[in-house]
């Protein structure tokens, strides 16, 4: 649904950001690409959003490629970005410009029963702690509906409690279109809490190093041995991704008596 | 924000917490005016006091009573009301030809780096002149009359609404205009929907500079020669010998002035309470 074909990015200063990154995400399927500081996760992500040109290579969405944004995909940033001068109503509402009102309404206000934030509507940005403007900034691109949404470590800002709550908060609204995810982390528990996939990205320059299925029925038990196992998996190859030397290795974290 | 406010987010709470913050709102900036009353109008008591007890000499500087019949006395006569009209309105074409351009010019260098490269430079060798240098050619040029004073105050607001325009356009945080870009925004939409909201607070101290500068340059324009104007009431008292008309002039200047810059506060009020700055509370 999503295809990546070796993608590149060599930005003006003679950075080489990415080199030949390939991957193809099936529609409803959950990818975290995760790795070390530098391997390329946030460009890899802007090349995808359309917010930035690769230097070769090209993203598809069911077949059309793209080249700048585009409406089946949405971003949501590291930090909320959300517009202070509009009310938490009027952020989330932002990308439906071209809506009825009526439907504007409806869908911002089940946006905001959906993420805990009803009644917050009318609120200035300022007045939303971390945890809700992000919540608020998430459902912003998910009301526009689009079939794919890119994540770019939209959880790091927070506290570790606040952020389990909204990776719970982001699959129970992944459930509710089953949107492909593209979710870039640096953080092993988030990415095997929330992944059908975690891709494994090499630094200078980032491409991808090893690829790992996690099987795990959800919800995830984070406490139970088959996550730990999941988890210890990623952090070897992360390990593996920062010490220069053998191929791309292809993992497997399966469920209980798979094996 | 109160905290049941925040415990209970039912919308009636908001707007219940909203109109009690309103109302306490009015009640501190009534009390803020009397505050910033306090310094002028116990110096001018002073000065009466000091004045009536006989130990000042006040034939250079007359006593706040005498400053008040003069300004009454010009008010009951209509000559008040004519030279703040003939004023008032010379600032204001001036204010709004200087503005205006300021406003076009700063936000094409602002979002085009090229005509920021190419209209800039020049623009910025053309404020560093002192306006009052330009008094005798654009009387040479529009004649003694009203134009040559519009075109010295249309300068002098100019360069203010510009250069703050430029510079708030150029810093817009890009962060914010990429989630524009991500939700597709036309050219249009984005100046309308991000830009201009983003600018604004920058835009709206720019416009009250230039209406200081147009306020400074009204003066300038008038005292070269006019024969209505708060600035002609100075140059006449100076001529005639009249401290109390030239006092009673400024506290015009004064009030007009300090109007002026508050309706463009208070006009800009309803656009800007979404603010978060430090300052929001008084």
């Amino acid at each position: 649904m999503l295809i990546l074909d070796k993608l590149s990015k060599t930005y003006p200063n003679g950075m080489h950001a990415l080199s030949d990154v390939s991957l193809d995400v099936a529609t409803g399927e959950i990818v975290a690409l995760i790795g070390g500081s530098g391997c390329g996760k946030t460009t890899l992500l802007r090349l995808v959003s359309g917010l930035e040109a690769p230097t070769s290579g090209t993203v598809s969405v069911d077949g059309e490629k793209i080249s700048a944004p585009h409406p089946a995909v949405g971003i949501v940033f590291q930090e909320p970005r959300l517009l202070p001068w509009l009310t938490v109503a009027q952020n989330i509402g932002f990308g439906l410009d071209h809506l009825p009102k009526s439907e504007r309404d409806a869908r911002v206000d089940e946006a905001l029963l959906r993420v805990g934030l009803s009644g917050y509507g009318p609120r200035w940005p300022r007045e939303l702690s971390g945890g809700q403007a992000q919540r608020a900034a998430i459902v912003r691109a998910l009301v526009a509906r689009p079939k794919a949404l890119l994540l770019d470590e939209p959880f790091s800002a927070l506290d570790a409690l606040t952020r389990a709550s909204l990776q719970d908060h982001l699959l129970g609204l992944w459930d509710a279109h089953r949107p492909t995810l593209v979710l870039v982390t640096h953080d092993v528990e988030e990415a095997v809490a929330l992944a059908d996939r975690v891709i494994v990205l090499q630094p200078k320059p980032g491409r991808i190093f090893a690829e790992i299925r996690v099987d795990l029925p959800r919800p995830r038990d984070r406490l139970s041995h088959d996550f730990a196992e999941a988890e210890r998996e990623v952090l070897a190859a992360l390990d593996g991704s920062l010490t220069p030397q053998q191929p791309a290795k292809t993992g497997k974290a399966q469920a209980a008596g798979w094996w | 924000m109160s905290e049941a406010g925040t415990l209970d987010p039912a919308r009636d709470t908001a707007s219940d917490t909203r109109t009690t913050s309103a109302r306490r709102r009015f009640a501190v900036s009534g009390s803020t005016f009397l505050l910033g009353l306090i310094l002028p109008v116990s110096t001018a008591l002073a000065y009466e006091a000091a004045f009536r007890l006989g130990l000042v000499q006040a034939r250079l500087l007359p006593p706040p009573s005498k400053i008040l019949v003069t300004l009454w006395d010009l008010a009951r006569s209509g000559e008040l009301a004519t030279h703040v009209g003939a004023t008032t309105l010379r600032v204001l074409l001036g204010f709004g030809l200087g503005s205006l351009a300021g406003m076009l010019l700063g936000a094409l260098t602002g979002s085009s780096p090229t005509a920021r490269r190419l209209l800039d430079p020049t623009l910025q060798a053309l404020r560093a002149i002192p306006s009052l240098a330009w008094v005798p050619l654009f009387i040479l040029w529009l004649g003694i009359f009203e134009n040559s004073k519009i075109a010295l105050i249309a300068t002098g607001v100019f360069f203010p609404v510009y250069l703050g325009v430029m510079a708030a356009i150029a810093n817009v945080d890009r962060k914010i205009v990429e989630v524009g870009r991500a939700f597709r925004l036309s050219r249009s939409a984005m100046a309308r929907r991000v830009l201009l909201p983003a600018i604004l607070p920058d835009f709206v101290v720019a416009l009250r500079s230039g209406l200081g500068l147009g306020f400074m340059f009204v003066v300038a324009a008038e005292i070269m020669g006019a024969s209505e104007g708060l600035g002609y009431l100075l140059v006449d008292g100076q001529q005639l010998g009249k401290p109390d008309q030239i006092l009673a002039a400024i506290i015009a200047f004064a009030i007009l002035g300090k109007f002026g810059d508050w309706l463009l506060v208070a006009g800009s009020k309803p656009f800007l309470s979404w603010q978060d700055s430090h300052s929001r509370i008084s």
